[in-house]
């Protein structure tokens, strides 16, 4: 018997134009918390998704318990006892947990589901694991946190002996994520070995018994928590010396710029915002924490134009400004860093130049009356280009040919390059490289420093933290408790964001 | 470059499958391609002949192409053109006393009118109640079809003595439109609309607005444009584009509005406008290609004794050969583009959104 | 979950309609039993073709696969059919005909849609395009049909007032299409391979991280649910006209997605959509013959076609249908 659960000995995968994996050496024990730590991009998913099954690697092998085998879909990898809770989890949204935990290896009397079984084995298995869930409740209706746990009772459900994590801390409350810990260990005292895959140090620490490093598709070393520090972890992660401190000077707000009076969104007759009442004023960085889903995209898109508010009144230098109107709003000075980059923000099979210029493209200079003007297009694409480092083959390239990192700056030119007053910048470094975090992180202190109005969501604790100078916190869509970000401390954020102490713990119970 | 021979190799896989049908049903392929090509440019009158029937393709694939532009999927070509060509017949034959440099025009006018009336109603249930085009165009093809029928056999119908069938009367000298030798007026207007359109979509910032729409949506409305107006106003513009064939076909060709008129569900319009990879001026090739066939259809048919609806199921291939870019790209060797233009139009189906 | 309570909650207003609509069904039926009777049966008989279609649409979309290519499935298989009964004269046989050119040809939008990641709008088209065409070249004029399905009546329940003409006194296919409904209600919503299909529509992804083969799933479906279609086609030439013309569904097919997103792409629901459309037809078909109202046939003839339009309007963009609907998957 070997002494490893799994090992993967020599990995190898490449794409067009990249090695995602180079010769990559990882393995996992039974009942160990096996931590994969790197940037986006490093090559942890492409990896964890050779293991599952989702890709063929170009060479190496995986070996479960010593024995060689091959993987060629996620049908053979829960047969060898691997399960994986992705990112982005793979539920259905509109059927109950207890349709989900059986979808794929479904149970059955004669050629009828049976519902009732599967009811049965949610309880079994939540009371085994202290994993509570309720069988009959619709996913789309439950918080992220109990998804989660949906999703490693499918896992479970499947007698995984090993078990993949990818990035299951990004959704959760700092509350949850001691939850979660909770359960890994759990599992581990069972004998189950758990990969857990993340960018972040402090978690890794508080949790890994060995800390595997990639980056850039190689593994640069395994270590464990007691031979190293966030330090040590993030010079390997990244390959130079971070600053882990954003750098900023005190803020000195002016004027009300951006004043929300009791906005309220409701989405099938439910209100998502409910009832929200902020000012933001110029020269000073409000930030909205909170998980993932109570309201914040909403609010977002209703302050930006992209959603009809239900009621409520917008005010923006001192205007009232109409719903559900991005160009009034743009031209009185919002610029707009959207969550999902190529969804809202660009026109991928756009040129650069075409998408540099698209909340002012009917504008002199970039055009006469009906008639573009091309030239002024291109000289505005070139000047953008240089002055924020735009790493492209030409202004005339496809946006889409560019990297996450490039697009982003793509779309940070063309916002910071108008006239701006109030800047709603909505997970601004979701999936970039650090390089491209600090790149962001400092130009939006940079616009707040000339003295705009800048409203900050984000999902990451740590960035609202380290950028805000006043602290929001969202939850089921109403803002629950507002501080000054020099007082805030994680913990006391973490309880608002689950609704409160009371709250929280009725969630843990649910 | 890339997508000419892309092109190219549908029409010819099309044809050797045509081909294949024609063999299989005991028909010589030979014989049957030979008699087309006759057909459609044997002498000056087979020229004529196909530029005619090019000439409203041309207008029903720069509507469908255009529509395409923004994301929007007009099968209701066919529709628009019947109602533009009945309208034209109309004021044809019901205005009397203007002179023909007036009288043209105007029927032109009010055959394109009513198709983009007709075409911007399917544009404005989408936005406002989110029922797709694709369903609606349809159903409104078929609306029309019976709208036109009941026209022509009962308000506008052809008294004299002697017609027993559905057809309106002749229209007037002053609004037929002239044949330069071998080429029909109504072609030089579809070529010089292909310009204009190829202007508005790369030149202007209303160009812009479509494309943007017709690329990503959210996008478009993230950057402040009009989306609602942008989709009805393409509509009502793609069905302007298909009224205006059928106008030409009234006013050049038929002399008046009679049953039979281009019959078919507007189909052509869709295969000219992917063969042309929507682009306004790869229009006017495909529209030659389909008019030539459909001219020298008969001539097939004649000589070859081969149905000439061997000529839609060529069609139908040449479409899928189009569409099925993939696998020609496999056969070809040919990498894609990076960031080429998609045409998606499955997106909100359903959903309105 | 029990399905019919969430049925009957998302329903409420439609079904309450149905209950006036079926009282005033029978008061009417009090004034005058035969013509109550047969607009009723010719509701049931119009109604047929669509709720085939619709069947054949939704375990499409179930699935994640648009099909607009019903029109040229129904009409491929009504010809192919309706050849095959000119031959051999033998219905079966030309029944089976006819489903198996609808599965060909789901088959073929599966390939375009699946392997080919064609556009499944377009896809669609192709297919009807090819039915046009494919109809318009092997038709010949002059043949002579050998004839049609026949009612039989089921002793007993066909002598049951309004009801017994309606439902038992039908031809075959029309009973095999009454209980189709019910069989993919069935295995939609009790089977494991329902469970399949809705995850298939709803999250490919999610359905392939826990082992379902996407690709197989969608050919499967979509080519089995071709043979709805063609089934519909079958029905059309050989139970209720008995011959073939060209172009004879008349966008049939077209209808029928509406009837499908009517029915919120539930097989019992839509069937209710499928029997107001085949009402509204029967009906103004019975006022057109009794003379009740005067109005040029061509606009009783946009009727279907302009509440297709009604309805779409109607329950667009309040609906849901299946989230992964229309985007091809690509495994990673």
């Amino acid at each position: 018997m070997s002494e490893f659960v799994l090992e993967a000995r020599g990995i190898t995968k490449r794409f067009p134009g990249v090695v995602a994996n180079d010769h990559v050496d990882f393995n996992l024990r039974p009942g160990e918390i096996h931590a994969l730590l790197g940037e986006n991009g490093a090559g942890k998913s492409t990896l964890m998704n050779i293991i599952y099954g989702l890709y063929q690697p170009d060479e190496g092998e995986i070996l479960i318990n010593g024995q060689p085998v091959t993987i060629r879909g996620p049908h053979d990898a829960i047969r060898q006892g691997i399960g994986m809770v992705h990112q982005h989890f793979m539920l259905i949204p509109v059927f109950t947990v207890a349709e989900n935990l059986v979808l794929g290896a479904e149970i059955t009397r004669g050629p009828m589901l049976d519902l009732e079984q599967a009811r049965a084995v949610v309880r079994r298995l939540s009371d085994e694991y202290g994993l509570h869930v309720d069988p009959d409740a619709r996913v789309e209706d439950l918080p992220v946190g109990v998804q989660q746990r949906v999703e490693i009772l499918k896992a479970l459900y499947r007698e995984a002996r090993i078990l993949i994590l990818d990035e299951p801390t990004a959704v959760l409350t700092p509350q949850e994520v001691e939850d979660l810990f909770r359960i890994m260990r759990g599992l581990t005292e069972r004998g189950v070995g758990i990969i857990f895959i993340t960018h972040k140090l402090k978690e890794v620490l508080a949790i890994a018994d060995r800390i595997t490093v990639m980056r850039r598709g190689k593994v640069v070393g395994t270590t464990t928590p007691e031979q190293t520090d966030e330090r040590g972890l993030a010079a390997m992660m990244v390959g130079r010396e971070v600053v882990l401190e954003v750098e900023k000077g005190p803020a000195h707000p002016g004027e009300v710029v951006l004043e929300v009076r009791d906005l309220v969104v409701e989405e099938h007759g439910v209100p998502v915002v409910n009832g929200v009442s902020l000012q933001v004023r110029a020269g000073e960085i409000l930030g909205i924490a909170g998980v993932q889903g109570n309201g914040q995209t909403e609010l977002a898109e209703a302050l930006t134009g992209l959603r009809r508010p239900d009621r409520g009144t917008l005010i923006l230098n001192g205007q009232e400004m109409p719903f559900e109107d991005a160009r009034i709003l743009i031209e009185n000075g919002l610029a707009h860093i959207p969550e999902d980059r190529q969804k809202h923000g660009l026109v991928m099979p756009f040129s650069v130049a075409d998408n540099l210029v698209l909340c002012t493209y009917y504008k002199p200079p970039f055009a006469k009356g009906l008639q573009r003007q091309p030239q002024a297009i291109l000289e505005n694409a070139e000047r953008l280009i240089e002055q924020f480092d735009v790493r492209t083959s030409g202004p005339l390239a496809p946006v889409a040919t560019l990297s996450g990192g490039n697009q982003q700056k793509v779309i940070v030119a063309r916002e910071f390059s108008r006239p701006v007053r109030f800047l709603l910048a909505n997970q601004p470094t979701r999936g970039l490289d650090v390089g491209s975090i600090e790149y962001i992180h400092k130009r939006i202190i940079e616009m707040r420093d000339q003295g705009v109005a800048v409203l900050l969501i984000s999902a990451e604790l740590d960035e609202i933290m380290s950028l805000a100078d006043r602290i929001a916190v969202m939850y089921e869509g109403q803002i629950v408790a507002e501080v000054d970000a020099a007082e805030a401390d994680k913990t006391t954020l973490g309880i608002w964001m689950a609704g409160g102490e009371k709250e929280s713990a009725a969630a843990t119970l649910a | 470059m890339r997508s000419v021979i892309l092109s190219v190799t549908a029409v010819v896989l099309a044809l050797l499958i045509g081909a294949g049908i024609l063999a299989l049903s005991g028909a010589s392929p030979v014989a049957a391609y030979t008699a087309l090509a006759q057909g459609a440019f044997g002498d000056a009158q087979a020229w004529q002949r196909t530029l005619e029937k090019a000439t409203p393709l041309v207008f029903s694939g720069l509507a469908v192409a255009f529509a395409f532009k923004a994301g929007l999927f007009n099968i209701g070509a066919q529709g628009q053109l019947l109602l533009g060509a009945i309208t034209a017949a109309a004021v044809g034959f019901g205005v009397e006393g203007l002179p023909a440099f007036i009288h043209a025009p105007l029927a032109l006018l009010a055959g394109a009118a009513a198709g983009a009336a007709f075409a911007a109603i399917a544009g404005a249930l989408k936005v406002y109640t989110g029922a797709h085009e694709v369903i609606t165009t349809i159903m409104l093809n078929y609306i029309a079809i019976n709208l036109t029928d009941y026209l022509a056999d009962g308000p506008w119908k052809d008294t004299s003595p002697g017609n027993i069938v559905a057809r309106t009367p002749r229209i007037l000298d002053t609004a037929m439109l002239p044949t330069w030798g071998p080429i029909p007026s109504g072609f030089v207007l579809s070529v010089l609309l292909a310009g204009v359109i190829y202007w508005l979509l790369w030149k202007t910032t209303f160009g812009f607005e479509i494309r943007t729409v017709g690329q990503n949506r959210h996008a478009a409305r993230y950057a402040g444009m009009r989306v609602a107006r942008t989709v009805i106003l393409t509509m009502l513009i793609s069905g302007l584009f298909a009224g205006l064939g059928g106008a030409v076909e009234t006013q050049g060709v038929v002399g008046r509005y009679q049953p039979g008129f281009n019959v078919g569900l507007g189909f052509e319009g869709i295969t000219i406008a992917l063969l042309a990879k929507t682009h306004p001026f790869g229009v006017i090739p495909a529209a030659l290609l389909v008019g030539a066939m459909k001219a020298g259809s008969s001539q097939m048919q004649f000589v070859a004794d081969v149905p000439k609806e061997i000529i839609d199921v060529i069609q139908a291939l040449i479409l899928f050969f189009i569409a099925a870019e993939f696998l020609l790209r496999r056969l070809l060797h040919l990498q894609p583009e990076a960031g080429e233009e998609q045409l998606v139009l499955s997106t909100g189906w359903g959903s309105g959104e | 979950m029990n399905p019919w309570r969430t049925l009957w909650q998302n329903n409420r207003g439609k079904l309450i309609a149905a209950a006036v609509l079926v009282v005033a069904v029978f008061a009417a039926y009090a004034r005058n039993p035969q013509i109550v009777e047969a607009v009723l049966a010719s509701s049931l008989r119009q109604s047929i073709p669509l709720v085939l279609g619709a069947l054949c649409g939704l375990i499409g979309e179930r699935s994640g696969i648009i099909n607009i290519g019903i029109e040229g499935q129904m009409l491929l298989a009504a010809f192919v059919a309706f050849l095959v009964n000119v031959r051999t004269g033998n219905l079966l046989l030309a029944t089976v005909s006819g489903v198996l050119v609808g599965a060909v040809l789901g088959f073929f939008l599966a390939f375009m849609s699946v392997s080919l990641r064609i556009d499944q709008i377009i896809g669609g088209t192709v297919i009807n395009m090819l039915a046009f065409g494919l109809t318009g070249y092997f038709y010949q004029v002059g043949l002579v049909t050998k004839g049609k399905f026949t009612p039989i009546a089921i002793p007993g329940l066909a002598d049951i007032p309004v009801l017994g003409a309606m439902f038992f006194r039908n031809p075959p296919l029309t009973y095999l299409t009454l209980v189709l409904i019910f069989v993919v209600q069935f295995l939609l919503y009790y089977t494991p391979w329902g469970l399949r299909t809705r995850a298939v529509g709803e999250h490919p992804r999610a359905a392939d991280t826990v082992g379902i083969d996407v690709y197989k799933m969608r050919y499967m479906n979509v080519t089995l649910a071709g043979m709805l279609a063609g089934l519909a086609g079958a029905y059309l030439t050989l139970e209720a006209v008995g011959s073939f013309e060209r172009g004879m569904t008349n966008g049939r097919g077209f209808v029928a997605l509406a009837v499908m997103i009517f029915g919120r792409w539930n097989p019992i629901l839509s069937w209710g959509a499928a029997l107001l459309f085949g009402f509204a037809t029967a009906l103004q078909t019975q006022l057109q013959f009794m003379r009740a109202v005067r109005i040029p046939h061509q606009f009783i003839g946009m009727l279907p076609y302009l509440l297709t339009i009604i309805v779409l309007a109607g329950v667009g963009g309040r609906t849901r249908p299946p989230a992964a609907v229309g985007q091809p998957y690509v495994k990673e």
